[in-house]
């Protein structure tokens, strides 16, 4: 760099001072850059036998190279190096976007042909080649989802409750800790606890829609006492101590005051619990099994669940190996406009029963 | 939190005590021990169903060999797949990650998080429908290429599967399963790195990405470690993506690639258990045992490094 001595006498040519760091690529040579290097990797594929991914792959590669080695050229190592990892982050993100986007399009693509009326009214009582139906699985699910919710929120609701209101110590810690590892218990866990605990009650071999319902409900539980006491712990404290001061026992405080307040929370976290559960296959499958016709009793029997009976059309088809097939990816449709929907319901929850507040 | 002092030291005050508050209070406590209760009920009554087998003699376990050499393969089955998951997942998840929270366009950031967590909310079954329709096929190219190219590694041994139903498969379904539950804890322990350090390192001239290694990194690394193991926790665990996908043989092989690969603990008892009868329902059972001990383990210790991080974060 210069020194202010000799600036005297160059002064007119260089007025600004230090500018060596000053050299940037123009606003949009980066993209440009990157586009030429697409451009080049989609020719380069082209010349070997076009394909998609290999496209793709070239592309991605020659771009980014493309970027980095102007940048380095023009800017600097450090400014390409900052480049070269907005390029890779960027990457990883448009890689986990190709799995999404296959899969919903596969499913869609084999789910439609079979998404019809009779997909909805029908069962497969007696059914063994085309036609048929998901009516006696849905409906399975549907009351097995809703007994195993009816199980979980009030036990975990209250644990929130006793954890956010009253708990303190050691037992709370442990109770936190043990909850949070009750999240990672694996499904099929699950599912062989509810078994070995209806075995033990009613003899071996027993299969009931209940037995589901036990499993799943300690797969749920835990998440709905996470997503509860997030909540709970948000409602204000003023809150509650207003209701105190006019003399308002405890637990009409928690009931009046906290819960109304936290109820747009709750809702919201109860309804992606069940979002969480209503897929679970495994569980299922050791517990509840599978059966043709429609059996609405969770106390009688085997029940046909959603999950399962994807499960088993794809697997075991029999003689008209499509209708199956086609049956196997509509279920897998339905269960996930269910989660979607689900999932959509919980963010209108939120959104329509927040606290009003900044009045 | 609390309003009320501690309840473990009871209070001697004249204030009534309502009856509905004693059973309310009660009856919240009594749910928080019943979660106790129903986890200490997992692990007996598991234990009280696998004594069965671990009692019977060698010749009646399936296999005919005892109950180590059954269960033995499937656990390197599962913990090759897990692993295989978590070694693709973790870098591209740190990125994706990082992407969301300071690359991505700020008024679309929260929209691609969502989109992301979208992952986490599909079925695991569709997961297996995808494997072995889109995925399998997909990667059949490549299981030849390996096989002759890398052959020399024992992972990628051959002879390479047909059908592309192998653990390689598998582990890239379980890498996609398991991306959105460690991008999830990154995303958050990234966001969480204290501002006044972000600033002061871009003051100082740094770039984003100097910035970001200098001040977000080191502060999310625990972070990153324990959504790691929280997501190995739920591969480990994964059932029905690896049933359908996987075609696995019974052998302890460590190849990735070829038919031979061992099945995994949990697609085991998924596919055995609706037909088993007798000693053989026991014997599932008791590898279920060694699953749910296995991913206990993971998961305290993924707990553990958690919330030790959360300690000492409230001092930055």
């Amino acid at each position: 760099m210069s020194t202010p001595t000799r600036i005297a006498p160059e002064a007119p040519a260089r007025p600004a001072g230090p500018v060596r760091a000053q050299r940037r690529l123009p606003r949009f040579a980066p993209l440009g850059l990157f586009l030429a290097g697409v451009a080049l990797g989609f020719a380069l594929s082209a010349l070997s036998g076009f394909s998609i991914p290999t496209a793709v792959v070239y592309g991605v590669l020659l771009g980014t190279l493309a970027v980095y080695v102007a940048s380095r050229a023009v800017e600097g190592r450090r400014k390409a190096t900052d480049r070269l990892v907005t390029s890779l982050v960027t990457t990883a993100f448009g890689i986990a976007m190709v799995p999404l986007l296959s899969l919903v399009w596969t499913v869609l693509d084999n789910g439609l042909p079979r998404f019809d009326a009779a997909f909805f009214t029908n069962s497969m009582y007696r059914v063994v080649g085309e036609g048929g139906g998901a009516y006696h699985a849905i409906l399975g699910t549907l009351v097995i989802t809703a007994l195993a919710t009816a199980i979980s929120v009030p036990i975990g609701l209250m644990t929130a409750i006793y954890l956010v209101e009253y708990a303190s110590g050691r037992l709370k810690k442990s109770i936190t800790f043990f909850v949070d590892v009750m999240t990672g218990i694996p499904s099929i866990v699950a599912g062989l606890f509810a078994f070995a605990l209806f075995t033990l009650l009613f003899g071996g071999g027993v299969r009931l829609g209940v037995m589901g319902a036990v499993a799943l409900s300690v797969l749920m539980i835990p998440v709905v006492v996470r997503s509860c006491e997030e909540v709970l712990k948000l409602v204000p404290n003023e809150l509650r101590e207003a209701s105190y001061a006019l003399g308002v026992p405890k637990w009409r405080t928690v009931v009046k005051v906290v819960l109304p307040t936290a109820i747009a929370g709750l809702g919201t976290g109860i309804t992606l619990a069940v979002a969480r559960v209503v897929g679970e296959t495994a569980p299922l499958l050791v517990t509840v099994g599978l059966i043709t016709g429609t059996n609405l009793n969770p106390f009688d029997g085997r029940m046909a669940t959603l999950p399962v009976f994807a499960f088993y059309q794809l697997t075991q088809p029999g003689t008209a190996t499509q209708a199956f097939l086609d049956r196997a990816w509509t279920a897998a449709l339905v269960l996930i406009i269910l989660v979607m929907a689900l999932n959509v319901v919980a963010r209108l929850i939120s959104r329509f029963f927040a606290p009003k507040t900044g009045r | 939190m609390t309003a009320t002092k501690a309840p473990s030291e009871p209070m001697r005050q004249p204030a009534v005590r309502r009856p509905g508050d004693r059973i309310f209070a009660g009856s919240a406590k009594a749910s928080g021990i019943f979660i106790l209760l129903v986890l200490a009920g997992v692990a007996a009554f598991l234990i009280g169903e696998a004594i069965p087998a671990l009692t019977a003699p060698a010749e009646e376990i399936p296999g005919g060999e005892g109950l180590a050499a059954y269960i033995g393969p499937l656990v390197l089955g599962t913990l090759l797949g897990a692993v295989l998951a978590l070694l693709v997942a973790t870098p591209l998840a740190v990125g994706i990650a990082l992407y969301v929270t300071y690359y991505a366009p700020r008024r679309i950031a929260a929209a691609m998080g969502y989109v992301i967590d979208l992952l986490a909310a599909i079925p695991s079954v569709v997961y297996g429908f995808w494997g072995l329709a889109v995925l399998a096929p997909a990667l059949r190219p490549f299981h030849s290429w390996a096989a002759d190219t890398l052959g020399f590694i024992p992972f990628f041994a051959g002879p390479a599967s047909t059908t592309g139903r192998t653990m390689f498969t598998v582990g890239l379904v379980l890498a996609v399963m398991i991306l959105p539950i460690i991008s999830a804890i990154s995303r958050e322990v990234f966001t969480q790195a204290p501002a006044l350090h972000r600033e002061a390192a871009l003051a100082l001239g740094a770039t984003r990405w100097e910035m970001i290694r200098m001040a977000v990194l080191p502060y999310g690394k625990s972070g990153v470690i324990a959504g790691a193991m929280l997501g190995l926790g739920r591969a480990l665990g994964e059932t029905m993506a690896v049933a359908i996908v996987l075609s696995g043989g019974a052998g302890a092989t460590l190849t990735l690639i070829s038919n031979s690969n061992p099945s995994t603990i949990a697609s085991n008892i998924a596919l055995r258990f609706p037909e088993a009868t007798g000693i053989d329902v026991n014997t599932l059972i008791a590898s279920g045992l060694v699953l749910f001990v296995i991913t206990l383990g993971v998961n305290m210790l993924a707990r553990w490094v958690v919330n030790r991080r959360a300690d000492f974060s409230g001092a930055n």
